[in-house]
């Protein structure tokens, strides 16, 4: 199986780990990976602010960069949902790049989607002692109807104790530029998360986007909670890196 | 209280810091979702139920005017009127018309949100006409000059020790010593004035959930009752609701009621279904004399033929609501306008303007719970990104925000200038990082107002994908 891997622009800026742990599941999991090098970013904070041409633009460069594979894998159900969903929406009317939208949109899965779906590997011998909460991110469960999956791989790391979290369903406050537009709003949902996750009795947050674990972490520094995160492909891939915001 | 869409932020601020509404809207899982979510598991495949819900909705407004034809034909076959309002002002002034004739002074009135959204009260109390809202929670927020905030629940952001302290400056004749700590006291105290109010009225006014084409019927919905009262006892009882409320006949009607209430209130039906088919009849005991139906566009055939046409399918039943995370956080009153929450996204910037309205349909992190949980599947996200769209194409988002998004939609779609953009930037904040964590930035306030930014890990994905 040759699958591109889209990096994402947060991974790619913030936090590279993420990208060489996904990397290194998909090729454990027999996969061929590979990064095409003209990859930016999907065009979804233009599409959310109803940035029409702008999107158009990036989605047609994606989707040049990334239809000749196989499959195309992202760690991330917002960039994910974003192909998935909207590329075939913003561009109804471009004929020929329609059809590739469609085409590219059937091959795109959420990493954890595919490592189950159709990878079928779900053990990764992979340790990581501490008790955990999952966070399903909303793209990934509304967009992408992931939620089994990544439970099913966690469950498989070694030493790992996986809390339940009430309202893991619920959004954390994130949003993309929501965060900064409404930023009193999104303050009390990730408070509200991050009680969740107390409550828990978890130490470490587990999610599957890290858009939504760079709010959550940059909140919890914020008030001091003595929390960690984790993307998820840091977790079953032994990541050794520092926790997000842990400082190095 | 004043409404100000655009006041939205301030409002929200404010209320997000407001411990006693944090306490109502905390009522909301246990009171709202979790009956929800019994109902409909309860039910044998409510998935299927939503898409036969949705399927009638959308045919309807869809043959919205032969539906229309045939339900003025019908409620006239039987002996009633029907009135056509292209807008609120209009609207009002069929329902001034038809109680200035009657010589109504005094009208009780069932809930009604079309009546909030044409501002009918104030028109009434200008024309000499007393309303009186005979529904608990719009008794109460008449009693304060409130709003309603909640599309079911009109006083949803009050808890009972605030309705104790209405009734003890409103009633003014009762004992100031009596007892209201309890819920009990509080209904039977309204019981005992809404049976006065219900005993002297001229008029009655109600809303509708549905319309149905072939019988002519107005349906309503309640558990108080008082919405027979209000329609039975007066001489003229006149049914105000939006055109697109019509379904084609009391089949369709039954498979959203069973939709309705329990994804409204979580009850597999109402204490009361009301069917409102016309006058006093030589058949019937009793009923109206004069039996009107006011039938209000306001802006909703615009929305025909639009992206947002599917706004229309709305039957009002608040789980979009009671599902979001930006409503539970900041209740309906922060939204300045009488529908708040996803379907009040969806409907303001038809009916006040998008640059009115332009905070509600952005004032969302697109999560979805709203569409999941909406019985008729109207695409909430969907139709709020519309309205985004058409914000941004008229060019009213601040030019530093579309300046930025330029500046970075050059960039994204040139990869070597991002990738020097994006190495810059990922050097610097590693640079700025102090124990794994920036507090502030230039320009970033938005970010920083509330959170810190983890410490980037340096170099990027890119740079060390393609470094040996």
């Amino acid at each position: 199986m040759r699958v591109g891997f889209f990096v994402t622009c947060l991974v790619d800026t913030m936090r590279p780990s993420v990208g060489f742990s996904a990397i290194k599941l998909l090729e454990r999991a027999g996969c061929e990976v590979i990064v095409p090098p003209t990859q930016t970013c999907c065009g979804q904070p233009a599409w959310n602010s109803g940035a029409d041409a702008h999107c158009r633009d990036l989605a047609r460069k994606v989707i040049d960069s990334f239809l000749e594979f196989d499959y195309v894998v992202v760690p991330s159900g917002s960039c994910a949902g974003m192909i998935r969903n909207h590329y075939p929406e913003a561009l109804k009317d471009d004929g020929a790049y329609h059809l590739r939208a469609l085409s590219l949109a059937k091959k795109t899965y959420e990493l954890t989607q595919f490592l189950v779906e159709v990878a079928r590997a779900t053990d990764f011998s992979a340790k990581y002692n501490a008790s955990a909460c999952y966070h399903d991110s909303c793209s990934c469960l509304r967009e992408m109807f992931v939620r089994d999956a990544p439970r099913q791989l966690l469950a498989n790391v070694e030493g790992l104790e996986l809390k339940p979290l009430k309202d893991a369903d619920v959004c954390c406050g994130f949003g993309g530029l929501f965060s900064v537009k409404y930023p009193e709003i999104s303050e009390r949902m990730a408070d509200d998360k991050l009680s969740d996750a107390k409550n828990s009795e978890a130490s470490l947050v587990i999610g599957p986007d890290l858009g939504c674990l760079l709010h959550l972490a940059g909140r919890a520094a914020r008030r001091g909670e003595n929390l960690k995160f984790r993307h998820i492909a840091e977790v079953l891939a032994n990541c050794s890196q520092a926790s997000i915001g842990e400082g190095t | 209280m004043t409404q100000d869409p655009l006041a939205f932020r301030e409002a929200s601020k404010k209320a997000v810091h407001d411990p006693r509404l944090k306490q109502a809207l905390g009522r909301i899982k246990g009171h709202f979702q979790l009956a929800r979510r019994f109902a409909s598991s309860d039910f044998p495949d409510f998935d299927a139920l939503r898409g036969q819900g949705a399927a009638i909705r959308e045919h309807s407004i869809t043959h919205l005017h032969s539906l229309l034809d045939e339900f003025e034909k019908s409620v006239t076959t039987r002996g009633g009127q029907v009135h056509w309002a292209r807008n609120a002002t209009e609207a009002r002034q069929i329902v001034i018309d038809i109680l200035k004739r009657s010589g109504a002074r005094r009208v009780t009135k069932g809930k009604s949100m079309v009546s909030e959204e044409i501002g009918l009260n104030d028109a009434l109390l200008a024309h000499g006409i007393v309303p009186i809202e005979t529904d608990l929670g719009e008794y109460i927020i008449q009693l304060r000059h409130e709003p309603p905030s909640h599309i079911i629940a009109p006083a949803f952001h009050l808890n009972k020790e605030d309705v104790a302290d209405t009734f003890r400056a409103a009633h003014s004749k009762l004992d100031p010593a009596r007892d209201l700590s309890d819920r009990s006291a509080l209904v039977g105290e309204a019981r005992a004035m809404l049976r006065a109010a219900f005993e002297g009225a001229d008029a009655g006014i109600t809303g509708a959930n549905f319309l149905t084409a072939r019988e002519g019927a107005a349906l309503i919905v309640t558990n108080e009752g008082n919405g027979d009262l209000t329609r039975l006892l007066p001489r003229t009882h006149i049914v105000v609701t939006g055109i697109e409320k019509v379904v084609p006949d009391l089949n369709a009607a039954s498979v959203l009621l069973r939709l309705l209430t329990r994804s409204a209130t979580g009850q597999p039906i109402t204490s009361y279904v009301s069917v409102m088919s016309g006058p006093h009849s030589e058949e019937m005991a009793d009923g109206p004399r004069e039996f009107h139906v006011v039938l209000v566009d306001n802006g909703r055939t615009r929305l025909l033929g639009t992206p947002a046409q599917a706004t229309l399918r709305c039957i009002r039943c608040a789980a979009c609501l009671n599902h979001c995370p930006i409503y539970g956080a900041v209740g309906g009153h922060a939204y300045g306008a009488t529908y708040p929450g996803p379907i009040g996204a969806a409907l303001n910037p038809n009916l006040l303007g998008i640059s009115e309205a332009h905070h509600h349909p952005n004032a969302s992190t697109f999560c979805g719970r709203c569409a999941e949980v909406c019985p008729v599947k109207i695409p909430l996200p969907t139709i709020m990104r519309y309205w985004r769209a058409r914000e941004y194409a008229a060019g009213l988002p601040p030019i530093t925000y579309r300046a930025g998004l330029g500046l970075w939609a050059f960039a994204a779609k040139r990869p070597l200038l991002y990738r020097l953009g994006t190495r810059l930037a990922s050097r610097v904040l590693k640079k700025l990082a102090k124990g794994g964590r920036i507090r502030a930035l230039p320009m970033a306030g938005g970010w920083f107002a509330i959170r810190d930014l983890p410490e980037p890990q340096g170099k990027t994905f890119m740079e060390q994908l393609n470094s040996p």
